[in-house]
């Protein structure tokens, strides 16, 4: 692809290198990942050594560096979620999708995350399915969430209020 | 939102809030529904819109006024709403009740029972917000405006006598007299350390140099924390005038607020404040005509929680990796681009508006002698009323998580209350009378942090609860010293192998040898304080750590190699739904007679226990 739209983006930051994280927090929304080309890009146009974008890029962890599925899950394991069975979910999840964090189901539907704390403790245990918030998640209910989005049963899909 | 010229006087300003108090129809009926995250998260949105809708296919839309406001704390019975001027409360309202709420209560103001709060103990229904135990002890300084103004209009800041602290300090206060309030008020960072606001500010301002920074930090890493989120959400002009006036105190033109990644509502509601702000002239160059200029940058995190540290902070608004810097030379002196830079917490930053407007003397009333005003905690776990509650600081355990919180989820028995979030502690039941302020915390071992308060009752492992903050903490060290990066990964296996039944004796002396090391050799507080959490369950919680490695025993049921589940056969029903719903077949039994567990086939995931209604499912 061209990068048009990844100059559109270092345009409207300056090219300031104090912006690099802003920077590449945008370009990742483009595909969802950093494709290394799309570094070494950033890189050039910026004079920043790749060093420097491979160091801050696998530092943070909201960047990825390979593709992620259509739907991302993101399971919260904030202390209020872990005590409320965070993990067990996760498990269930793992054994649903076949996947364990950081990997993305082979038909490119799904990516598995674990994150600190999406700041809904009230509503633990939390999972987050692109920006879906599913609140109280028991390991029973981990089948049925998948099912919204795995394109097997369309029409449980407007069944969660 | 009417376009406002931009305001260019103080006055101008006072008439500006005069006119919008006067265009106010106080008999006018009002619907505040709550649009943060975790009423978004149970349909808030929908119902906005459906209300809306439905008003206006009734031809109401001028009568009744739909408000989306801020949290209002109570996030356990979300989405909620309030309906003015009778006061009537909602709780767990549905897309499908909307119909209800506006033949009934929208257009004839009588309440519907079924949506108003039902007391759990007296079975009442309540129809005040304040009549709620749960918002009955409160004092809500900070989120009084949660909850009643639309965050994204500025106007409805100002008619509530917003940015009238920043014209008294243009007009009336010179910068030292703003630090000498702050001073007086007693206020202590809301982040973590607690450290004097006042004394902060007077650093920054007496540090040499001509370039100054101020910096909210809305990074807000704490699992179990979400008040900062809820004011950036809700309330962020109140943040934004702090900062303005902590800028004018110290002598700085730029300040950035360092907003985690995660929050994308905050983000976007910060962004249209500003954008508001400056097109008022509350920002900007030359603010209220006073020659004083003053501009905000919103900077989002990436994912590091030691980036909630000061130093690691201004690394990463640096564009740089987010590792700490050594603390000899402070950040007041030599921070942002080596710049005297102020950073305090959001809630910290939103206290200031309320001191200078009531005064310090007002503000100290609140709380105890050297923790003044009231604290924002996030009671969450196992406590049946989770959410958001400001209370004076000084209050007692027992308040908060028993009256405000109406006490343990099923009835279970209280176990511990952890505080300060990871760097922070747990704290046994025996001292739920001990009252909460930033030194009582510190003494029983625990502090203050941001004010995540999680709940443990009897089903809650404390080696494992060391365990996962200790996990916790080991991805998220930044590995830059030792102490920390090495110190962290042992910990973690020390206590992983007590979890999983492999734990030896001496391992007790050698976590309480390792934390003494890290306690004193780690370069950030992050290490500093990482063995706060095994220190204190060990400290108070030894005899768990001891079943664990000695029994190979976990009594909570959260340890998988330390326990089994069984059935209570005079409990079960035979209902088969645990049968139907084990992934391993290992639930046998016929329908209508009490059923078996296969211990062999059994991979404990938990899903026949918390499925059995007649919790029949128990642990061994």
């Amino acid at each position: 692809m061209g990068f048009e739209r990844v100059d559109e983006i270092l345009d409207r930051y300056g090219h300031r290198h104090e912006a690099l994280i802003s920077m590449l927090q945008d370009v990742q929304r483009l595909e969802n990942y950093l494709p290394q080309e799309t570094l070494q890009y950033i890189g050039k146009r910026l004079e920043v050594p790749l060093s420097r974008i491979y160091y801050i890029t696998t530092f943070y962890k909201s960047f990825s560096l390979e593709p992620r599925g259509k739907h991302i899950v993101k399971v919260c394991l904030g202390t209020a979620c872990h005590l409320n069975g965070a993990l067990q979910n996760l498990e269930q999840i793992r054994r649903a999708l076949d996947i364990r964090e950081g990997e993305t189901t082979g038909d490119k539907m799904f990516s598995l995350e674990t994150v600190n704390c999406v700041g809904t403790c009230a509503l633990a245990p939390v999972t987050v399915v692109g920006d879906k918030y599913y609140d109280a998640v028991t390991p029973a209910k981990v089948e049925k969430i998948i099912s919204n989005y795995s394109g097997k049963a369309e029409d449980a899909a407007g069944e969660e209020d | 939102m009417p376009r406002v010229k931009k305001i260019k006087t103080p006055s101008d300003l006072e008439t500006h809030r005069q006119a919008l108090v006067n265009e106010r129809d106080p008999n006018k009926r009002v619907v505040r529904i709550c649009c943060t995250t975790g009423c978004r998260a149970g349909g808030a949105l929908n119902i906005v819109e459906d209300v809306k809708s439905e008003l206006a296919k009734q031809g109401l839309e001028n009568k009744i006024e739909v408000k989306k406001t801020g949290c209002r704390g109570f996030c356990e019975n979300g989405p909620v709403m309030a309906i003015e001027p009778e006061d009537i409360f909602y709780n767990k309202v549905k897309p499908k009740n909307v119909p209800e709420i506006i033949s009934e209560t929208l257009v004839h103001g009588k309440p519907l029972k079924r949506l108003l709060y039902t007391d759990p103990e007296t079975k009442k229904k309540i129809q005040k917000e304040k009549e709620i135990p749960f918002f009955g002890k409160q004092v809500r300084h900070v989120f009084s405006h949660l909850g009643t103004i639309d965050p994204t209009q500025i106007d409805d800041y100002i008619a509530e006598g917003g940015y009238g602290a920043l014209t008294k300090v243009l007009t009336t206060m010179k910068p030292m007299d703003v630090i000498e309030a702050i001073e007086a008020s007693g206020l202590r960072g809301r982040g973590g350390g607690g450290f004097p606001a006042g004394r902060k500010w007077r650093s920054c301002r007496e540090a040499p140099g001509i370039i100054k920074y101020v910096i909210a930090n809305g990074d807000e890493g704490d699992p179990g924390a979400f008040m900062d989120r809820s004011l950036m959400e809700g309330d962020p002009h109140s943040i934004l005038e702090g900062m303005i006036i902590g800028a004018y105190a110290i002598g700085a033109h730029e300040g950035f607020i360092y907003v985690r990644d995660e929050y994308p509502i905050a983000v976007e509601h910060l962004g249209i404040a500003i954008e508001q702000a400056d097109s008022y002239g509350l920002l900007g160059e030359n603010i209220l005509g006073t020659g004083f200029n003053f501009r905000i940058q919103i900077v989002r995190g990436a994912g590091a929680f030691v980036c909630g540290e000061s130093t690691a902070l201004m690394n990463s608004l640096e564009g740089r990796v987010g590792e700490p810097r050594a603390k000899y030379v402070h950040t007041v002196e030599s921070g942002l681009w080596d710049r005297p830079s102020t950073l305090n917490n959001v809630e910290t930053w939103a206290n200031v508006p309320l001191i200078i407007n009531r005064g310090a003397a007002w503000y100290a009333e609140t709380g105890t002698a050297n923790s003044t005003g009231t604290k924002i905690f996030s009671v969450v776990g196992k406590v049946r009323n989770t959410g958001l509650v400001e209370v004076p600081m000084g209050i007692t355990l027992r308040e908060i998580i028993f009256d405000i919180g109406g006490g343990i989820r099923k009835n279970k028995s209280f176990k511990a209350v952890q505080t300060g979030g990871p760097s922070g502690g747990c704290i046994p039941a025996s001292r739920i009378d001990m009252p909460v302020d930033f030194d009582s915390l510190k003494k029983v071992g625990a502090m203050m942090g941001s004010g995540g308060m999680i709940v443990m009752d009897e089903n809650t492992c404390m080696v494992d609860v060391a365990k996962y903050f200790i996990h916790f903490l080991m991805y998220e060290s930044c590995g830059k010293c030792v102490p920390c990066r090495e110190g962290l990964k042992q910990m973690h296996e020390i206590l992983s192998n007590i979890c999983e039944g492999d734990g030896e004796k001496e391992d007790l002396a050698l976590l309480e040898s390792l934390s003494a090391f890290m306690i004193d050799a780690s370069l950030c507080a992050l290490g500093g304080t990482a063995p706060n959490p095994v220190l204190s369950t060990i400290r108070y919680f030894r005899n768990e750590y001891e079943a664990h490695i000695v029994d190979k025993k976990c009594r909570a049921g959260v340890c998988r190699n330390l326990f089994e589940y069984f059935i209570d056969e005079d409990l079960c029903n035979g209902c088969t739904l645990c049968r139907i719903k084990c992934p391993e077949e290992a639930v046998l039994g016929e329908k209508k007679k009490p059923h078996t567990i296969d211990v062999d086939k059994c991979i404990r995931c938990g899903i026949c226990y918390t499925l059995c209604k007649k919790e029949a499912v128990v642990v061994m």
